[in-house]
């Protein structure tokens, strides 16, 4: 009957794969996701199936007591789960994923723990090694890694939670000597774990149990607010490593597969959310950026232009084409649902609207896109920073709202700037650009944008709903 | 104060300095405005929609009695006489090349601000005769032409033959020569457009036109935002593409201006007798002395093989009507400047660069010429010779070969001493590795958000590791029910709000 299951995983596995597969385009998303959800649902049955026939033999709980723990457990984690989907506003997507990371990193622990305590079950009611030589030594290292990256996983994804949700502050925790003290925690794991696989002791677990937290802690807390994007898809990466090693301590196939996709996707997202940075993975991980002054010299960029509702009313009137730009700052604002409104009211007039999307604008891969689609903007309307940059020069007027660091011209021309060499969406090639903004404050990286004092560029200050609200009366 | 707003006298003006919008405007301002009888007759405004802007109308000599006079045209001897010692003057003055009429002013007694003097900064824009002037000569100078010009201006395919596009070279791409650009492009003419100045092809190219390049390493931008002379070499190669462009073009218009200088000669004559008959050449800098060899002001040239050169100079003047518009909001927007407590009372404040820089005589003192005023809005002027760094050396091939040998022994080293169970869940992690790479890198940004949660409920496979031991019993069994529960989160809650996000995207 073991071969029943094996299969069930290879087919949920399939499912999986699938499911990845249809996110990759609009049209087949929704039939991914079903392929997901089919696949957890074999892969939950096959186990239960196998879990019933372990608690029947001998020494164990008994069918019906197991059947009603595993059915309890899932109520309770499908009711907070369900309802948590439910009812998260898409605003607060990031600190959704985020503390879904963290209970896979928590779950990955306990099954290490789990792992661990059976095996030395097992041997105490065998009084003979049933794993032995190497093999055993194997299983120690992969319950040693599950657990060190479950706990990494798990803190870390506490404190991006935190900060995405401004209960504890955005900004980059600098302490004195932090790479050291990062490496000197790998390094000292690293020992724990000779000492744990030699002496099968669960001591240096927990020590590196405690390390591993801290260090999660650490690493996420020294990364400020905007480089949220390449954490969240790290931890992702984690979470799914995590899930791998507990697929290898547990010999169970299904569980590799899935973390090795999950970890790999994660570290896919990172590198991708990086280079949109211009900037070196080992660079955003080791963090501080942002926090330390940047120590440009004040620099006269001459005068700005402010603007008003009014005015850009009619300026949006008289145009034929208009691109939008959003960044965090509309998250912030709440700002979505009006932009929304301008533009179908602009599109009803026969503008030509459309979305630039930075990839790092939001804390989230893709966050403008999911908050522009549950405001109902059309996706095909959406496009990429790639997409839009050559066609901006045609473009009478460009709303950047909420956007900078993503806007800012210097990271072309201006080799010493901070942020030299990260791609920019271009939107002083149009004819008129309007910058909604609270004030004349840097964005994220710290530096002045030059934008912001061109000739064609004019200043629209206030809260960015507010200002779009006033745009759309006077419309 | 008392703005007197006198009818102009030279002969061929047709603007005036005030509408009876901008009446409204200066009274909003405080001030009693004096408009003089028939002055806004050419530019069609007539006296009673002066009064009903609130304007009272009045005789030449009440109206040179005013405190404040505004023109367009500097005064003439006579109207200078008129001038009362202490009264205040905004026109056009070109104080670099009028320097005897600064005289005469500062003889009067007079405050005297010139309205083509403005410092080209930003915030002065607003009150720059010159560019609203020149927008609106560029849009005229291509109407201009094309009155002269024997054919249409865009290509068509007829029934009753090919039409071919006209095509237009602009020389200077200043205000006048982009207003130039835009109005012959939107005719349908193609645009072609050069000009010293090498950083600004980008807004050429915005206007339609085609920026000509001259290779050659050319000196900074200009500090003050204007042209200035230019190299020999780079003069030299400049006269040989006007030279090939001449054989080509229909229409040249040249805007090419010095401030201060006389106008540079662009044009020769062999180039005029190269071009096409019919062609036609609209020489806008021709008071200053002209860009053609053969234009003279206001006249309408015929060459001897058939070329028309226009060399009028009152194009702003031939649209009255929106000139005098542009020209009265240029003279509100200074009485604004001038007007901080808007109570009607002038206070000309000399700490500011814009006041500064305009006046040229105060209180019967020359103030000319003012202090240089650096725009910084220009881009920076010395580059600060960067440090180029030195393009990173393509990493050696074998070292990365190298490392993967390496990479490839540890493992092989690691796989010696496995279990061949390790090394078969080795292999399915590896391939599955290399599956999800693939798969995710297909993976449209704008479903990033999607992908995230979607592989979230699907790491909530986890709970398969926790099921597999809850059936053990003791502290195994309550650590699982602990772990399933929160996996089970990850998985319900994943999908769940995959799917809701999902049913959001919608197509347009």
């Amino acid at each position: 009957m073991i071969t029943i299951v094996q299969a069930a995983y290879i087919v949920s596995a399939l499912l999986f794969i699938m499911a990845l597969a249809g996110l990759s385009k609009h049209e087949t998303a929704k039939t991914g996701n079903a392929y997901g959800v089919t696949g957890m649902a074999i892969a939950i049955l096959a186990t239960i199936y196998l879990a019933l026939k372990g608690a029947s033999a001998e020494g164990a709980l008994g069918v019906p007591a197991a059947l009603g723990l595993i059915v309890v457990a899932m109520a309770i984690g499908a009711v907070i789960g369900i309802w948590r989907a439910k009812s998260v506003e898409m605003t607060g997507m990031p600190e959704l994923i985020a503390i879904l990371h963290s209970l896979v990193g928590a779950a990955a622990v306990l099954v290490g723990y789990n792992s661990f305590l059976t095996e030395t079950q097992l041997r105490d009611a065998h009084s003979a090694l049933e794993l032995t030589g190497s093999l055993a030594n194997i299983h120690s290292v992969e319950v040693f890694l599950g657990v060190f990256i479950g706990a990494v996983t798990l803190t870390g994804s506490v404190v991006a939670f935190l900060k995405l949700s401004t209960r504890i502050s955005s900004k980059p925790l600098t302490l004195p000597q932090r790479h050291k003290m990062n490496l000197a925690a790998l390094l000292i794991s690293a020992g724990l774990m000779v000492w744990f696989v030699s002496a099968g002791s669960v001591v240096p677990l927990l020590i590196m149990t405690v390390i591993s937290l801290l260090l999660g802690w650490h690493l996420v807390a020294s990364i400020g607010g905007g480089d949220m994007p390449v954490v969240i898809s790290m931890l992702n990466s984690y979470s799914g490593w995590a899930a791998a090693a507990a697929g290898f301590m547990l010999g169970n196939d299904l569980l590799i597969v899935v973390g090795a996709l999950v970890g790999s996707s994660g570290a896919i997202l990172s590198y991708i959310m990086c280079k949109a940075m211009g900037r070196s993975f080992i660079s955003v991980i080791a963090g501080g950026f942002g926090g330390t002054p940047v120590s440009t010299e004040e620099k006269d960029y001459g005068d700005f232009r402010e603007t008003n509702a009014v005015e850009v009313a009619a300026l949006l009137k008289e145009a034929s084409s208009v691109v939008i730009t959003p960044g965090y700052g509309m998250a912030v604002a709440q700002a979505q649902y009006p932009v929304a409104d301008l533009t179908a009211r602009l599109r009803k007039r026969g503008i030509n609207v459309r979305f630039g999307i930075h990839p790092v604008a939001g804390r989230l891969p893709g966050h403008m896109n999911v908050l522009l689609a549950e405001a109902k903007v059309p996706y095909d309307i959406v496009l990429e920073m790639d997409e839009i940059n050559d066609d901006l020069k045609d473009t009478d007027v460009v709303l950047v709202i909420g956007a900078n660091d993503t806007v800012n011209p210097s990271a072309e021309d201006d080799p010493s700037s901070p942020i030299a060499g990260m791609p920019v969406i271009q939107v002083w090639h149009a004819k008129e650009v309007i910058i909604f903004k609270r004030s004349m404050a840097p964005g994220y990286a710290g530096v002045q944008n030059p934008l912001f004092f061109k000739q064609n560029s004019a200043m629209l200050f206030g809260d960015a709903k507010e200002r779009v609200e006033d745009i759309l009366k006077a419309l | 104060m008392r703005i007197g707003v006198p009818k102009e006298t030279r002969p061929g003006e047709t603007r005036v300095a005030a509408t009876p919008k901008t009446v409204a405007q200066l009274i909003a301002l405080g001030y009693d405005v004096r408009v003089e009888s028939g002055a806004g007759g050419l530019s069609s405004f007539a006296d009673h929609a002066y009064q009903e802007a609130g304007a009272s109308i009045a005789t030449t000599d009440e109206v040179w009695g005013s405190d404040f006079i505004v023109k367009i045209n500097a005064p003439s001897d006579t109207e200078i006489a008129q001038l009362r010692p202490g009264t205040m003057l905004a026109s056009l003055l070109a104080p670099a090349l009028a320097p005897e009429l600064l005289d005469k002013l500062s003889a009067q007694g007079v405050t005297a601000l010139a309205m083509d003097a403005v410092p080209r900064i930003s915030r002065a824009q607003a009150l720059d005769v010159l560019s609203s002037m020149a927008n609106i000569a560029g849009y005229r100078a291509v109407i201009e032409a094309a009155h002269e010009f024997g054919s249409l201006f865009t290509g068509q395919i007829t029934a009753a033959g090919k039409v071919p596009p006209a095509k237009v070279l602009v020389v200077g791409a200043g205000v006048a020569g982009l207003a130039a650009i835009g109005t012959a492009h939107s005719l349908g003419a193609i645009v072609r457009a050069f000009d010293a100045r090498p950083e600004v092809g980008e807004q050429v190219e915005s206007m339609g036109g085609e920026f000509l390049k001259i290779d050659i390493e050319q000196a900074a931008p200009s500090a003050d935002g204007y042209a200035k002379e230019t190299s020999q070499d780079f003069n030299r190669l400049a006269e040989e593409l006007y030279a090939a462009q001449a054989t080509e073009v229909d229409i040249i218009i040249t805007t090419a201006l010095i401030p201060g200088r006389p106008a540079p000669k662009l044009i020769s004559a062999e180039m005029v007798a190269s071009m096409k008959p019919g062609s036609v050449i609209v020489d806008m800098a021709a008071a200053n002395g002209g860009n053609c060899e053969l234009s003279r002001p206001d006249e309408l040239v015929m060459s001897d093989n058939g070329v028309r050169i226009i060399g009028y100079t009152d194009l702003p003047g031939r649209l009255p009507t929106q000139s005098s518009q542009l020209f009265g909001t240029n003279i509100v927007n200074l009485m604004k400047l001038l007007t901080p407590n808007k109570d009607g009372q002038v206070v000309l404040d000399f700490d500011d660069v814009v006041q500064r820089g305009m006046t040229v005589v105060r209180d019967g003192q020359k103030t000319w010429p003012p202090p240089p005023v650096q725009v910084s809005a220009q881009p920076a002027v010395v580059a600060a010779p960067v440090a180029v760094k030195p393009e990173p050396k393509p990493k050696d091939p074998r070292r990365r070969y190298a490392y993967m040998a390496l990479a490839a022994l540890v493992f092989l080293g690691v796989a010696w001493k496995s279990p061949p169970e390790f090394l078969g869940h080795f292999t399915v992690f590896a391939l599955a590795c290399v599956v999800g790479y693939y798969v995710i890198f297909n993976v449209t940004h704008a479903l990033h958000t999607p992908l995230m949660s979607e592989t979230n409920a699907i790491s909530g496979i986890i709970l398969v590791g926790a099921l597999s031991q809850i059936g053990q019993g003791g502290i195994v069994t309550v650590v699982s029910f602990i772990a399933l529960a929160i996996a089970s989160i990850n998985v319900f809650g994943g999908f769940t709000v995959t799917q809701r996000m999902l049913t959001m995207f919608r197509k347009g």
